[in-house]
Order: C-alpha cells, then structure tokens, then sequence
C-alpha cells in the first residue's frame, strides 16, 4: 500500500506522457494539469477555470477523455496520458488544420482542449451530427464565443475522415 | 497539508478511513471532491483512492433480479449498459446530463450520491427506482432504501468511517415505466434549477421525485391510480404531489418560480413516463 506517513515530502510518480515515461515528484494535492504543465513541461493543456467547467485542460487519461484539473497527478501511477502535444507529432492534426481553416481559432487559449474533446468525439461517434457535436463539446467553452466555427471544424474533419476511410 | 492513500484491499480502506475520522474523503472521480481541495490545499484532509482496491464489487454486476452498481461505476459506464438503458430510464436520462462527457468519464452515481447536493441528478431517478444503498465500515455491512439515505445538504446516512459498497436497483416489474425531466438556465453543463422523475406501473399508479427543491431530494406516491393519458388528470396529480416541495430562492431561480416548474416538470415526466416504451422486458 502506498501508505505516506508524512506527506510534507513529494512523491514520485511515473507516467507516460505522449508514450514517453515521466517522472515527477509531487505534493498530494498537485493536479494532473499542474503536474504536466510545471513539472513535465507538457505546456499545450491550458489552466483556465481549474473546476472542470470549462475544458481547456481536456487529455486523455488511459484512452479516456478527463478534465486534467480534476485528477491528481499521484493517481496516474502507471498511466498513459496524450495531450495536445502527443495530437500532432508530426505537425498539424487533420483536425487542427480544420481549426485554422474555419477561423475557429481566435485568442487560442481553448484551442488545445477543443481539440482533444473533437478528437475523442470523432472517435466515438465518426458520423457526429451538428448536434451531437455541440452536446458532446458542451464541456468545452471558448469566451470568445467563436462555437459557430469550431462546429465547422469539427464537421469538416469528421467528413474528410469518413471520406478516406 | 492533504494526504493521499491508495489500500490495495477494500478492509485496508475501511481501517485507513476509521483512522482518518472526519478528515478521510474517499476519492474515486474526484470531480466534486478535488474543486473543495484546490481551495484548501493545506487542509489535513486524508484522500482514500479506493481505485487501487482489487477486491471491490465489479463497477456493474447485471443480475435476473436487477443491477448492482459498485463504487467505481462512471456515469458513462452506467449508461453504456444495454439493462440498464432498458430498465432504467429515468436513471439513464439523469446520468446523460451530469456535467459534460469529461466529467462523466470520471464521475461516478455512488460519488454523486455521496455528495448529496440538494440538486443531484441521479437522486430523484434513484428514489423512483427504488434503489437500495449498501454501506460498509470495519464494523461490518448495512443496507438502507434510498429514501433514508439522504439527511441534508452534503449529509448522508454513510457515515466518516463508512464507504458506499452497492447501490442495487431492482429490475422493474413488467410494465413499469419512468422519465426524468430538469430545468437549466443553458441547454448544455449546468446544475438543476429543478428536476422530476417519474415512475409509472402498469395499473398506472405514479411514484414521482424532486430534486433542487428541498434540503434533500423528495419523494412522493400516489394514492391511487390515474389515466396517465388524461392531461387534466396528471395536472391534478402533479399538483398534489408536489405540495413536498420547500423550494428556496437562490442564484438561479427564485421560489415561487421553482415552485412553479416544480409542477410543471412533474405533469411531463408523467406524461413522458407514459408515452415511453414499455421496458423491463
């Protein structure tokens, strides 16, 4: 059991991030989010409202879309988790590229977690209606309200994917 | 400064949690749990991850009888399950709407219970499927009914020294039927500004659930029989029924108005009870 008797000192964690394995060394409290961003140096997941509300630190934790501020960092022992960085290692993703083309992309700071929430979406459902995908990206804001766009997106990268495959 | 625990066995759980006394706080989702230990980080809060136990019920165990959901059950778990989509459908319908895909992905319908917002999602489906809450400590097992679960705003019957083992649901009689309706302020991720739902037996005999409009979601069941396809029927029913309601005002309604919508979304999850397919089947 791992059982720390005096939690003043870090504990060590080992993840994989992006298939890369990462170590930190992280107070109890410390989120997935906070440990990727300052400790990992993984800085594509955004912090914004740090309450699950508004999406900008979506990853996927085990294949699995979460909130990165909601998960601790010493509950992924073990885990695999994919950021944005690991969307577009070889440049940008199809869906990125939507993105850019409708315009969705204003001050930037929702982009990354709209996108791996679109990406988790087209996973699960290839064939997402306009609907669907505003349901399925209802966790997901954008203040600059740019929704009519990132809709678009999302439906183009869906069709073109439909299409290749 | 806040601990982390992982037992590997559900009794090394209970006694890490006995030992904690009033700080432990038994982390599976974390969704509600983590937002309260951001804010207060040096808190001497002892976190108990009963993820890591190998010897906990399954997260869903489908039975003839009905459906045993275990305390590592997602939201989105529970309604990927074909019974419980065909037995539970006041459940699934709440379960659908808590927060968004990401939160559902992580939170779970025992964590939701154990939080005991007044305005939980799940709970008036729960008390309208009857649900029985099975709870453990070192001292040994207890069921209680649903309808005795809940004490107060974040209070339950579970005790600091306890842990939600079980919530069972049993599989409806043939014919039974249920609906649940809330109320927002947006379409999408918000908290209920009022909730109903509703069950209805073959012999149309209503069992109905508020949430949002009293200390602790409320139940209420007919004293008798109706034509549930007879709107002024359901109206007078609804009304009746929902004399239970002590709504409050707050941020996102005023009283008079959930009191209002209480009706209201009562007389549609009847209504929508009994346009609903006959599942159990």
């Amino acid at each position: 059991m791992n059982d720390h008797l005096s939690q003043l000192e870090p504990i060590d964690v080992t993840l994989q991030v992006n298939g890369t394995p990462v170590d930190v060394s992280v107070p109890a409290h410390r989120t997935l989010l906070d440990a990727l961003r300052d400790d990992a140096g993984f800085k594509g997941s955004k912090k914004c409202c740090a309450d699950g509300e508004c999406g900008a630190c979506s990853v996927f934790l085990d294949g699995t879309l979460v909130n990165s501020c909601l998960v601790l960092a010493v509950e992924t022992e073990g885990s695999d988790v994919t950021t944005i960085e690991g969307l577009s290692v070889d440049g940008l993703s199809d869906l990125q590229q939507e993105f850019l083309k409708a315009g969705a992309v204003q001050c930037g700071v929702c982009i990354p977690g709209q996108v791996v929430a679109a990406e988790d979406l087209l996973r699960t459902n290839p064939h997402a209606t306009a609907t669907e995908i505003r349901d399925a990206m209802s966790g997901n804001l954008c203040r600059c309200a740019g929704y009519e766009r990132i809709v678009a997106a999302i439906q183009a990268a869906a069709e073109t994917r439909v299409t290749i495959s | 400064m806040v601990q982390y625990r992982r037992p590997d066995t559900l009794s090394e759980a209970l006694s890490v949690l006995e030992r904690a006394g009033d700080n432990g706080r038994v982390l599976v989702g974390g969704t509600d749990l983590l937002i309260g230990v951001r804010r207060r980080p040096l808190s001497p809060l002892v976190l108990v991850d009963v993820k890591g136990a190998t010897d906990l019920p399954p997260a869903i165990e489908v039975h003839d009888d009905g459906v045993r959901v275990g305390p590592t059950a997602t939201m989105s778990a529970l309604v990927a399950t074909d019974e419980v989509q065909r037995w539970f459908p006041a459940l699934v319908a709440a379960a659908n709407v808590v927060g968004s895909v990401a939160i559902r992905n992580r939170a779970t319908l025992v964590g939701n219970i154990c939080n005991a917002s007044p305005a939980c999602d799940t709970a008036p489906a729960l008390l309208v499927h009857d649900a029985t809450v099975t709870i453990r400590s070192t001292a040994g097992e207890r069921q209680v009914s649903i309808d005795e679960f809940f004490l107060g705003p974040g209070q339950t019957a579970c005790g600091p020294a306890e842990l939600v083992t079980a919530i069972d649901l049993p599989r409806p009689p043939a014919g039974h039927r249920s609906a649940f309706q809330r109320l927002t302020r947006r379409r999408g991720v918000d908290l209920a500004t009022v909730s109903a739902a509703a069950g209805l037996t073959a012999d149309g005999l209503a069992t109905i659930a508020l949430g949002a409009v009293a200390p602790t979601p409320v139940k209420a069941v007919a004293p008798g029989p109706i034509d549930a396809t007879d709107p002024a029927a359901v109206r007078e029913l609804a009304e009746q029924l929902t004399e239970i309601a002590t709504p409050i005002s707050d941020v996102r309604a005023s009283e008079e108005y959930r009191r209002a919508m209480t009706t209201v979304l009562t007389e549609r999850a009847i209504t929508a009870a009994a346009d609903a397919a006959t599942p159990g089947a």
